[in-house]
């Protein structure tokens, strides 16, 4: 067995169960998708019950990973193939994506990001903020080192369109036509700016997997009684981070999106599309009560002077400080909590109407809001399934992973040496995400071990010389 | 070409000029309606309750009419419409509760039947493009606001006419008639539907909310395809009541449909209503009408 684990996906869970098995002494390759690594642990401004600042508590960890000896970093990539040997080692192919940066160049200076005249629209943001195209994800990237977005970079596109034709190859002068903008490259200051790099596939050999490939949001229109998200001022959670948070796009001023208003009335819908089997997924997304209480909190600390809202089916608080989370919510910072779904949302002027009910008081209930945010439920990555039958590893109706036994395995899936981890599993918050990552490591670990007590060479010992 | 038809009960009493305006439609379209024969109450609500084959009766007898008029039936009336579509797929879906139900009625119905709303008609059969083609009148100008209410849409998974949060099939109706289209969030809110008899208070209050976004939004008149929408929206605006300052007309889709196809006013079917919509609709008269009533 070769003793070196693929770790697939870079979040908190991934990143936790890379530095398990790196600090143990054994090389770990880790492999990210995205630019940057932390997943949507980077995209949070707190965590709850603590409302410790997730970056400060995020970034020791990207940056330990960044540096790690044992951790070969592949960000930008994917997983392409699998095979399996003899032994049970996998043969991994991984597509490394082109940035068309030169990593090995580049200083991570960001002069270039500076310099880009384009801006599109930034998914890390929720599409709140923009970003040039050549880009990290964050100021405080792991590794610093930018990408070049193909789709909507200037230079490339016609720099292709003269290469296919599509485009005549000398303008109407009879010069060769040139490929416009190049901006990031004139000002790289060690040139490592390279148009033409492909991607690349990388082989590397691992003697056991985990699976950490994380939790997505269900889209806004898969909602449409919430607008689908038509409404600039309905947004969800992930959206409402990027809005509390310091390295955000408004620099974590509360800002509605429509105008840039401090937003009076805030009201937050919890199940927007959890616990829902008619129209959206049937289980529970577990983390939502508590951080829409954050939220509030957050929102009540930001806008002292306005209401917050929230609408719940119930209150699903289990956890260490949880319960007491959402107590403080209601009674230190004055949230309004009503039980009860929203029907219907739309837009009456510059508000948002929401029409919802209070089944407390048995009364219908419409408050005319400046801002709406849906906790939108949580759903594996599109990805998932694809990703899993590489492995071999079966998902269940929602496409989420399934464990060997759900009860007493959870970290282990049906294939020998291919663990699971986080979110990829189900819904779950940090603090189980990284006890989860941290068992399948310690699963990794202890498989490394058994593999080399049993494998090395049996030793005589003669009566004598036990004495 | 010709269409079997359901008128139901609310057409022939309170809401004869949508049934009015729809035939004659129906006719300048080269569809004929045919009224089933011997035809009854479809039912008026769809049974909620587990054990609803007794309710389920009165729709089986119409369904099986149909059955025996060639199978297909068309309706305006979006209850009828809600209730014998609903039945009709329940009782494909049900053998059991057929047998039940056909012990009990006169003759059986064998599950062949297939209800259709005249607007689903219009689209898939004509198109909306080929009704524009028949458009002699175009209402240019005229700004209205669809209005659907729930029965035509609702539950979608049996109805299958339209997507209840975002519909649009009166909205491109109404488009091909030459209309300004204005969509307003209350489209597809309830109007209080029978609660006007035990509540009538809260179907007055709902109305008031329709009306007064239909006005914010610039609509001058509002279209629905249902009896009870029409009555629950109309009826609070009656002089009688008093208090509202600015009325808002309340159409059929067949009315505008007949002005636009240049019918006859007699075909309009606009005398019992509560807001006399004629004022608005008497600019899209065919010129030669229009000069005559000037000379009188």
């Amino acid at each position: 067995m070769i003793y070196r684990a693929l770790v697939v996906g870079a979040g908190i869970a991934g990143i936790q169960a890379s530095l398990d098995i790196a600090n143990s002494g054994y090389e770990v390759i880790l492999v990210e998708q995205e630019p940057s690594i932390g997943g949507h642990m980077a995209q949070l401004s707190e965590t709850f019950p603590t409302l410790d600042c997730s970056q400060c508590i995020l970034t020791p960890r990207t940056v330990e990973v960044g540096h790690h000896d044992h951790i070969k970093l592949y960000t930008y990539s994917t997983i392409e193939g699998i095979e399996q040997d003899e032994q049970g080692d996998f043969l991994v192919r991984i597509r490394r994506k082109a940035a068309y940066v030169d990593w090995d160049l580049c200083t991570g200076c960001g002069v270039c990001q500076e310099k880009c005249p384009f801006k599109v629209e930034s998914l890390f943001e929720r599409g709140i903020g923009t970003r040039k195209v050549i880009y990290t994800l964050s100021p405080q990237a792991v590794p610093n080192k930018p990408v070049i977005d193909a789709d909507h970079c200037r230079y490339l596109q016609s720099k292709w369109d003269i290469e296919s034709g599509r485009v005549p190859a000398f303008d109407s002068k009879g010069n060769p036509a040139k490929p416009k903008c190049g901006a990031c490259e004139k000002f790289c200051p060690t040139g490592a700016i390279d148009w033409e790099q492909k991607d690349q596939i990388i082989e590397e050999k691992v003697g056991a997997v985990i699976l950490a490939t994380g939790y997505d949001l269900i889209s806004q229109m898969r909602l449409p009684e919430y607008g689908g998200g038509k409404f600039e001022n309905v947004i969800d959670g992930l959206a409402f981070e990027r809005l509390l948070s310091a390295s955000g796009p408004t620099a974590g001023k509360i800002l509605r999106p429509s105008d840039g208003k401090v937003p009076r009335e805030v009201v937050f819908v919890q199940c927007s599309g959890s616990r829902d089997p008619e129209r959206g997924v049937p289980y529970c997304s577990k983390i939502c009560c508590m951080y829409t209480a954050k939220q509030a909190i957050l929102y009540k600390h930001h806008v002292p002077d306005g209401q917050a809202y929230v609408f719940y089916i119930d209150v699903r608080a289990g956890g260490k400080g949880y319960e007491e989370f959402i107590n403080r919510a209601m009674e230190e910072d004055g949230v309004v909590y009503l039980r009860g779904k929203v029907s219907r949302l739309f837009p009456e002027g510059d508000k948002i109407i929401v029409k919802g009910v209070d089944t407390l008081s048995k009364r219908t209930i419409e408050i005319a809001s400046d801002l709406v945010v849906l906790a939108t439920a949580v759903i594996p990555r599109h990805t998932n399934r694809a990703i899993g039958e590489l492995f071999g590893v079966q998902s269940d109706e929602n496409d989420f992973y399934l464990s060997a036994n759900e009860e007493m395995e959870p970290v282990l899936s049906a294939v020998p040496r291919v663990f699971i981890a986080g979110c990829a599993l189900g819904p779950k918050d940090i603090p189980e995400t990284v006890a989860q990552a941290s068992g399948a490591a310690a699963k990794v670990l202890s498989l490394f071990q058994q593999e080399k007590v049993l494998s090395s060479t049996p030793v005589s010992v003669s009566a004598g010389e036990m004495e | 070409m010709t269409l079997s038809y359901f008128p139901g009960c609310t057409l022939s009493t309170k809401a004869v000029g949508y049934d009015r305006s729809g035939r004659a439609v129906a006719h300048a379209l080269g569809m004929d309606f045919v009224e089933l024969p011997e035809w009854q109450c479809c039912g008026a609500t769809f049974p909620l309750a587990t054990d609803n084959a007794m309710a389920l009766i009165a729709p089986t007898r119409m369904l099986q009419k149909a059955e025996q008029a060639g199978g297909d039936v068309t309706t305006l009336c979006a209850i009828c419409f809600h209730v014998l579509r609903r039945s009709q797929v329940f009782l494909e879906k049900h053998d059991d509760v057929l047998e039940r139900i056909n012990w009990f009625t006169e003759e059986p119905y064998h599950g062949k039947a297939h209800v259709t709303h005249f607007l689903e008609v219009l689209r898939d059969q004509l198109t909306w493009e080929g009704l524009r083609q028949k458009i002699t009148q175009p209402l240019k100008g005229l700004k209205v606001a669809p209005y659907y209410g729930c029965l035509l849409l609702r539950p979608p998974n049996e109805i299958q006419l339209d997507d209840p949060e975002d519909p649009h099939i009166l909205h491109d109706c109404l488009a091909a008639l030459g209309c300004e289209v204005i969509s307003f969030p209350y489209q597809s809110e309830c109007c209080g539907s029978y609660l006007a008899v035990s509540k009538p208070e809260l179907p007055q209050k709902l109305a008031e909310e329709i009306i007064q976004s239909a006005l914010r939004h610039g609509a001058q008149a509002i279209v629905t395809a249902c009896p009870l929408c029409q009555f629950n929206l109309d009826y609070p605006q009656r002089a009688e009541a008093g208090f509202r300052k600015q009325t808002l007309p309340i159409l059929y889709f067949t009315q505008l449909m007949a002005v636009a196809l240049g019918l006859p006013e007699a075909d309009w079917g606009i005398e019992n209503h509560y807001v006399d919509p004629l004022g608005l609709l008497e600019n899209y008269l065919p010129a030669s009408v229009q000069s005559v009533n000037s000379r009188e």
